[in-house]
Parts: structure tokens; sequence; C-alpha cells
């Protein structure tokens, strides 16, 4: 209490208390945070100069604590341009394209750096990149084609994994579009720019985008991402079969294969083309538009007349068992159960599916013999349903009998009760 | 041959003093008679429902892994099983249908007042009752849509104030509809709600023999009017081999209902996965459901389903205590109750449609 | 009429009626006592085969193969690896519902449609599926293999 009655001592004590306060303050925001003079500038900037700190914090590369200078040189602690910006600090201004992949594989191609931030990342993506399409053409000296950062994006670079990120398999596709799709950019190079119109038609996108599977196929699956190349006309199938083992193995063994190969046509995509894949259907096997057997056999030849073979014995199984399926909905809607026929039904589309997949054999006997198993099983199916309605009717009828019991019952109570109250 | 069986049985059992008051029971007969034939179909029916529930058990396995399959099994693979249980589900129906028709016969009629009204209780409770098996059987088969009323309907429990947590966890079972609700349901099925309304019904039943059949006062005026008017029928045999007529017109109706509509069997429960859009009760619960869900979320300030719930739970015990409101005999029956019977069943019917009709 | 007539007319009247009844009676408890009846004898398949089912008899597998069974409403695989062991897994592959089989020359299980690929213990090890395989228990009871659901720890 004493101290109180001394008004100065009390002034000085505050004084030096918040002094204190202050330091301690600013060293806690402060803390953790060196100046960054770049982005101190440059976030202010109009675009094509701003990077906001926003954005960059986005960056895997911030993230991990790298910063601007780690790629543009320079010396991030002065706001003296002439310093910052300066040759003595290694300044490398904007990175000239066609400098970019070497710029990036000085950190990405060393394994021992890399190992220190994630040793299971690949370090092999120059080496992929200088065997693709745009690796050639850059060492050519076209500064067109795609380097690191048209796909990676720059300034926020998100991991693969982050479904935000440009690579992510959701968002391959469009990002490969940006040129491919782009007519004008294209037109120097003669290739069609219809393939993400295509492939937004196809199978796979519908699987990946709408159905949400990301293990169906986007373009960097069968192009390649680093090493990106069209597949060698001989070799499609061997993309194709990473997954569509059986019909690459039984299309291997076939005659088409030494055809197409003869006449240098690529596999797979001959019939089912390449970026535009749709659900196959058995329209395939037959002479209208949706047709890819009579686009090179002759009507008549002992090929055409295995077409009709196979599409009737298809058509015929998928028949059967669509037939199955009503009498089989007809009896469940009369109150029977079915759910054993049911149950054999999917082994009947089973043996479709399987039927359909042989078609690539081009042996029409292979496919029958599917079809045949498919089709006893169907019988069975087709025949339980009957007999479910066959017991339905049984039940009617006993029902009937029952009926006619109550019926004589209750005409017997009725007499007998006229009888007793006459 | 019959005469030498009874006479067996009267020597041991001294048959005569019990059978004594049902040789000259009497029924009035006027133009309002067939009504009294409510209460004893749905006697009947309950008895149909012991018998063939008692056939369901011993096929039926309670569990969630297996009560769907055990039904299914009995629909498809047990001779005759689609027959039990049809009739075992339609039977249920008709008889909540004939319990509500017998309540409201009764109701206008004015048999409830004195000296019945203990007649009245019991039936009210056995009301409730009948409606519990209905809620508790229908989780039984384990599918899709039962899982999901059941899990709104023990909802609906829980919002009433400081009891309604304690038994809504009791009724589940847990906090949660699971397996372990499907055991307790089925143990109310089967042995707690069976042995309460054997009391109850028995407790009716003796009542009803003890105070005989009650006549309709307008009639009742007719006949103290004109007294030659007065017609009666005995019990034995001439009333019971009509109830025996429409019993069997109703052992007709369920096998007819069972063979040409069998009852489904749904798809099994998954705890995990959504209620169906547009879920409902059984019919018997749409007028309650309907009216909770027109009740505006805010009434006031008080909570607007926990006002349905206490309001439903507050017309249950007045409607229980309905005969003690109204007037003892001979003087008229209060009109406004007769009011209040007619709104009773127009809502109830009125909402039971709106109920169905809407999404 | 005459007393005769009415006698004999009542007499046919009283056997029409008792024939009535009688038969009535007869009928209608038979009609309802023949499906109660039949009803209360056990079918021949006992069990409903939810949660154990026989899946096969020792002997039936060679080492090194798998087999498919069915258990409740979907398949399952059984497989006999080379070391003697049983293993039992759902037989629908996770990523779009085909049947699985076991590929003795993998020693893994494999499935056609996508060439996903499983490890013995029901693992998705590479290929398009997402979750792995569920794997039952399986245990022996004479020569009878039965697979029943994994027991809760």
């Amino acid at each position: 209490m004493d101290f109180l009655r001394n008004k100065f001592r009390l002034l000085r004590a505050a004084r030096t208390v918040g002094l204190a306060g202050v330091i301690v303050l600013g060293a806690c925001l402060g803390y953790g945070q060196t100046t960054n003079s770049c982005l101190d500038c440059h976030s202010a900037m109009p675009d094509p100069l701003g990077v906001t700190q926003e954005k960059f914090s986005q960056d895997i590369h911030a993230q991990k604590g790298l910063t601007c200078t780690s790629c543009h040189g320079g010396d991030a602690s002065s706001y003296d341009p002439t310093v910052s910006m300066g040759a003595k600090a290694g300044f490398k201004g904007k990175i000239d394209r066609k400098q970019v992949p070497q710029l990036c594989a000085s950190c990405h191609s060393n394994p021992t750096y890399m190992k220190q931030y994630d040793p299971g990342l690949r370090t092999d993506q120059l080496d992929q990149y200088h065997t693709s399409m745009h690796g050639k053409r850059l060492a050519a000296g076209d500064g067109k084609v795609a380097v690191c950062v048209d796909c990676h994006s720059v300034h926020d670079i998100r991991p693969p994994s982050d479904p935000r990120s440009t690579v992510n398999p959701v968002n391959i596709a469009t990002t490969c579009s940006r040129c491919h799709s782009d007519a004008a950019y294209m037109k120097p190079y003669g290739i069609p720019t219809d393939q993400f119109t295509n492939y937004k038609t196809s199978v796979h996108y519908q699987a990946l985008m709408v159905n949400g599977d990301l293990s169906a196929p986007t373009c960097t699956t069968c192009h390649g991402n680093h090493g990106a190349v069209p597949p060698g006309v001989d070799k499609v199938q061997n993309v194709c079969a990473n997954c569509h083992v059986f019909q690459a193995q039984m299309y291997e063994k076939s005659s088409h294969k030494a055809a197409f190969d003869a006449l240098g046509l690529p596999g797979c995509v001959v019939c089912h083309s390449n970026h535009g894949i749709h659900q196959p259907s058995d329209a395939m096997l037959g002479t209208g538009p949706q047709g890819v057997c009579m686009r090179c056999h002759q009507p008549g030849d002992r090929c055409d007349q295995a077409r009709v073979k196979i599409q009737s014995g298809l058509m015929q199984l998928d028949g059967a068992i669509t037939q199955a399926d009503q009498t089989l909905s007809v009896a469940e809607a009369s109150g029977m159960d079915v759910s054993e026929a049911r149950l054999a039904q999917t082994q009947a589309r089973d043996e479709l599916i399987k039927a359909r997949v042989t078609i690539h054999t081009y042996q029409q006997a292979l496919v029958d013999q599917d079809v045949q198993a498919g089709l006893k099983i169907a019988a069975k199916d087709q025949q339980a349903g009957k007999d479910a309605m066959v017991e339905r009717n049984q039940r009617r009828i006993g029902l009937g009998i029952c009926l006619i019991a109550i019926a004589i019952m209750l005409a017997g109570l009725w007499l007998f009760i006229r009888k007793i109250e006459r | 041959m019959i005469a030498a069986i009874i006479r067996w049985l009267d020597e041991r059992f001294h048959l005569d003093d019990l059978i004594a008051p049902f040789r000259h029971k009497t029924v009035p007969v006027h133009r309002l008679t067939y009504w009294y034939f409510f209460g004893g179909i749905t006697l009947f029916l309950f008895g149909v429902q012991v018998i063939t529930g008692i056939l369901l058990l011993l096929y039926y396995n309670a569990g969630a892994n297996e009560a769907f399959e055990s039904v299914q099994y009995i629909m498809t693979k047990v001779r005759y099983g689609w027959l039990i249980r049809s009739i075992h589900s339609w039977s249920a129906n008709l008889m909540i249908l004939t319990a509500f028709a017998h309540m409201f016969s009764v109701l206008f009629l004015k048999a409830y007042r004195k000296p019945r009204e203990l007649t009245w209780v019991s039936g009210m409770l056995l009301l409730f009752l009948v409606m519990g098996f209905g809620f508790s059987g229908y989780l039984l088969p384990w599918n899709t849509l039962a899982f999901f009323a059941t899990k709104v309907g023990t909802a609906m429990v829980g919002q009433v104030p400081i009891v309604g947590q304690p038994m809504m966890i009791f009724l589940r079972g847990g906090p949660q509809v699971t397996g372990a609700t499907l055991i307790r349901f089925f143990g109310f099925h089967v042995a707690v709600l069976p042995g309460l309304v054997v009391v109850l019904i028995s407790i009716h039943l003796f009542l009803v023999q003890r105070l005989g059949m009650s006549v309709p006062p307008k009639i009742e005026a007719e006949w103290v009017e004109n007294p030659s008017a007065r017609r009666e029928m005995k019990f034995f045999p001439n009333f019971m081999l009509r109830e025996m007529m429409a019993w069997y017109v109703a052992v007709g109706v369920l096998g007819a209902l069972a063979a040409i509509f069998p009852w489904n069997l749904g798809v099994k429960a998954d705890p995990f996965g959504s209620a169906p859009a547009g879920i409902k009760p059984e019919w018997y619960f749409l007028f309650m459901f309907q009216t909770l869900k027109v009740i505006p979320s805010k009434v006031w300030f008080v909570d607007g389903e926990v006002l349905g719930v206490l309001g439903c739970g507050l017309v249950g015990l007045l409607w229980l205590l309905l005969p003690f409101f109204d007037s003892e005999p001979p003087s008229r029956p209060k009109r406004w109750i007769t009011g209040l019977a007619i709104f009773a069943l127009m809502y109830v019917a009125g909402m039971s449609v709106y109920g169905f009709l809407a999404k | 009429m005459s007393g005769e007539q009415n006698i004999v007319a009542g007499s046919t009247r009283r056997r029409a009626i008792e024939y009535f009844l009688g038969g009535g009676i007869l009928a209608t408890f038979a009609s309802f006592l023949y499906p109660i009846l039949r009803y209360m004898v056990p079918p021949p398949v006992a069990d409903l085969g939810v949660n154990e089912v026989v899946a096969g008899k020792v002997g039936d597998l060679k080492p090194n193969s798998g087999a498919i069974f069915r258990f409740g409403s979907s398949p399952g695989l059984l497989i006999l690896t080379s070391d003697g062991t049983y293993q039992a897994l759902s037989a629908t592959c996770t990523h779009l519902g085909c049947t699985v089989q076991y590929r003795g020359d993998l020693h893994q299980v494999w499935c056609p449609c996508h060439n996903g690929i499983y490890g013995i213990d029901g693992r998705n090890i590479s290929g398009p599926p997402p979750k792995p395989l569920t794997a039952y228990d399986v245990h022996l009871r004479g020569d009878e293999i039965v697979v029943t659901h994994k027991r809760e720890a």
C-alpha cells in the first residue's frame, strides 16, 4: 500500500510495464513471420504481376516453407527493388516458359532433396516429360506446348489428391481441354480438338464425374501424365487391357488382331472409338447406323452370316431374360414370393454379359455357348414364374372351396334359426 | 350322444348353475340390434389372432438378423405359411376396424351410461391395448417401412415433457431403434399385451353378462310408451347362432383377403439407410399422425409437437372418462356428447383420409 | 295340406337342415384344420441359411482353388489355400457388383469385370475396388465346412 502514495513511482512502473507489453505483443504477432517483401508489394498489384497472400497460402510449396525466392531468386527481406530484385541476389524475374521444366526439376528430380518432404513422391517427371509430345516439341523450340505450370497451375499448386487441384482425376480432362479443345490454339498442329466433347459423352466420363468412381479412366489414364503421348496404333489394346482384361485376351488371339495390325488399324478404337466410348449395345452388331461390323465386311459373306447369328443369339437371350422378369413381376404382384428365381436371374444376366464379352473372340460358336447357358437359366426362371402363377390359381381354387363350405354352413345356420324361431 | 357328454360334464362341473344365467340372457331386438354384433366379432378376431399368432411362433425368429428372413421363410417355404401370416396381418387390421366400430356404436347407442361406465372404461383400455398390439406387431417383420414407422412413433412418445424421454428409452430398449427394440416389442406383443388383454376382456365380458345389454334411449322411450312393442331374443341359441353366422362371414372375408391380397414382405430394414420419402404409420394411427403434422411448429411459446402429443393424451384420457360426464338414465343423454361423438367420428375418418392422401 | 304331408315335409326339411349344418360344420372345419395341420409340419429345409450355411464338404475343393456358394441372398467365395486353410469371403465385388473368383495362378481373388484384385483376406490390393471384401468365419463340423458371419469382438 505504501507505493501507491508515491505517484511518480507509480507512473514509471506503468510505463515500464506498458513498454514491455508492447514489445511482447509485437514479438508474439511477429513470431514466425519473416519479412516477405515480394508478397507485400505484389499482392497489391493487378494481374499479371499480382499474387495475393491468400492465393499463395493455398500452394503446397508455401505450406512446406518455400517461398517466392525459392523459384524466382531475389531477396525477400528488402523493400528496395534494386536489392530485392537485383542480380546480386540472383533474381530471375518471370521464368521463361522453356525454362520452366528445368526449374521445377531442379528440386523435383532430386531424390535426396525430395525425400525430406515426401519420400513417396516420384522424381522422374522430367525424364518422362522428355519422352512426351509436349517435351519433344518444347525441345524443338515450340513454346506453345504445355509445361509444368500449364497443368499444375502456378502460385496455388495443390497436391493431386486435393479435389480442387487442376490435376485431380475429376479435373484433369478440363485442364487438358484448355488447350486441346481450343481450335484456334491447336490449328498449327492439325490434330482434332473434339476429344473433350467426345469424352463427355462416354461411359468413362459418366462413371468418373456422375457416379464418382475415381477408378474410371480420364485423359492421363490412357495417355500418361508427364510422358503424355497418344498410345501407338499398335499399343492401344494394351492400354484398354489394363482394365478390360478378358476382352483384350480374346482379341489378342482372334482373327481381327492380325487383320487390324496388317492394316495399321488401332485395335479396340476401330469399333469402340477412343474418346467417345459409349455403352455398347447389341445394335453394334446390326446393320443400322450403330452397326460396326458392316463398315468392313461384305453383306452375305461368312462373317456377315456369323454376325447375324451372334446378334440373334444375344437378342434371344436378352428377350428371354426380360420375359422371365415380366412373368416373375406378375407373380409377385399377385402376392407370390419368387425371390429365389429373382436371384437366379442375376446369374442369367451374368451369362449375357459373358456372351457379350465373348464377341471379342469373333467366334460364333463360343458366343453361342454362353448364350445357351444363359437361356437355360432364364427358362428355369420363366418356369418358376409360371409355377408361381399355377400355385396362385390353386390358392384361389382352395379359397373357392372354402367359401363354398362357409356358404353351406351359413345356409344351414339360417335354416336352423328359422326353424327354431317358427 | 351330445346329451351324454353334457351329462358327464354336468356331474363334474355342476354346469346347471354356471349355464343358468346364459339360458336366461336376452338381447333386445330393435332396428339397431345389428350393432350388437361388433363386440363379438372383435372378440372372435382376437381369437383368430391368438391362434394364428401361436402358429407363427412356431417359425418366427425375433432378432434383427433373423426376423425378416424368418417371415420370408414362413411366406415361401412353410406349407400354408402365406395363409397363416396373411390372415394374421389382415385380421389385425380388421380387428382394429371392428373395435373402433364397436366403440362408436356404443357411443351413439348411449350404452356407456350408468351403470355401464366401467364397461366403457375397460373397453377403452382394451382399445388402447389393441392399438399397442398393432404398433408392436407391425415392427416384427423388421422391414424398412416398419422400422421407420417405429422410429417416428417412438420419437413422438419422446416428445412428452419430463417422462417422455425415459418412456421412449424404455420402449426402444435404448436411445435408438435397434434389434433390442425388436426383442422388446416381441415380448410386449406375445406376453405382456396378451396377458393384460385377457384380464381386461374377462372384466369386460363379465360386466356385460352381469349388467345385460343396454337399449338405446329413444327406443327405450318408445317401449315405455308402447310396452307391447318390446321384443327380446334369447341369447342362447338364437343370438349366438346369428353371431356364428357373422363369424363365418368374417372367416370367409379373411380367407379371401389372404388369398387374393397376400400381405407383402417389403425390404429388410437397414438401420443406417435413410427413411423412405413420405413415411406414414399404419392407417389406424393416421388421424393422430396427420393431426400432429398440421399443428404449426410453434404455438405461442409451446413446441407444436409437444402440444400435439399432450393434446392427444388429454383427449384420450377424457374419452376414457366420457361416461362420467353424461347424465344418468332415465334422464335424457346430454346433447353435446352426441354432437361431440359425431365430430369425433368425422374427425377420425376425415383425418385418416387426409393422412392417406397427403404426400 | 293334410297332416301326414306336413309331417313328411317337416322331416325332409329337418333332414335338409341337418345335412347343411352337419356338412357345413364338417366342411368348414376340414378346410380350416387342413392348412393348420400341414403348416405345423416343418418343411424339409429347416434352416434359413442366413447366419450360417454349409458351404461344402471337406474334399470337395482341391488345394489352391475356390468355389462359389450361396450365403443368404448373395454369393460367397470359399477358398482352400495351398497350405490347407479355408477362407470364406463375400463374392460380390465392391466396385460394381460382379462376382469375383479365386485365381490359383495369382494366389489372389480376382474380379474379371475390370481387373480388380483382392488378397486372400479380402483386402483390396489393386484396380478399381474401393473397399475390401467382407470376410466370414469358417468352421469344420465333421466333414462339413460351415461358414458364419464374423463374431462381433
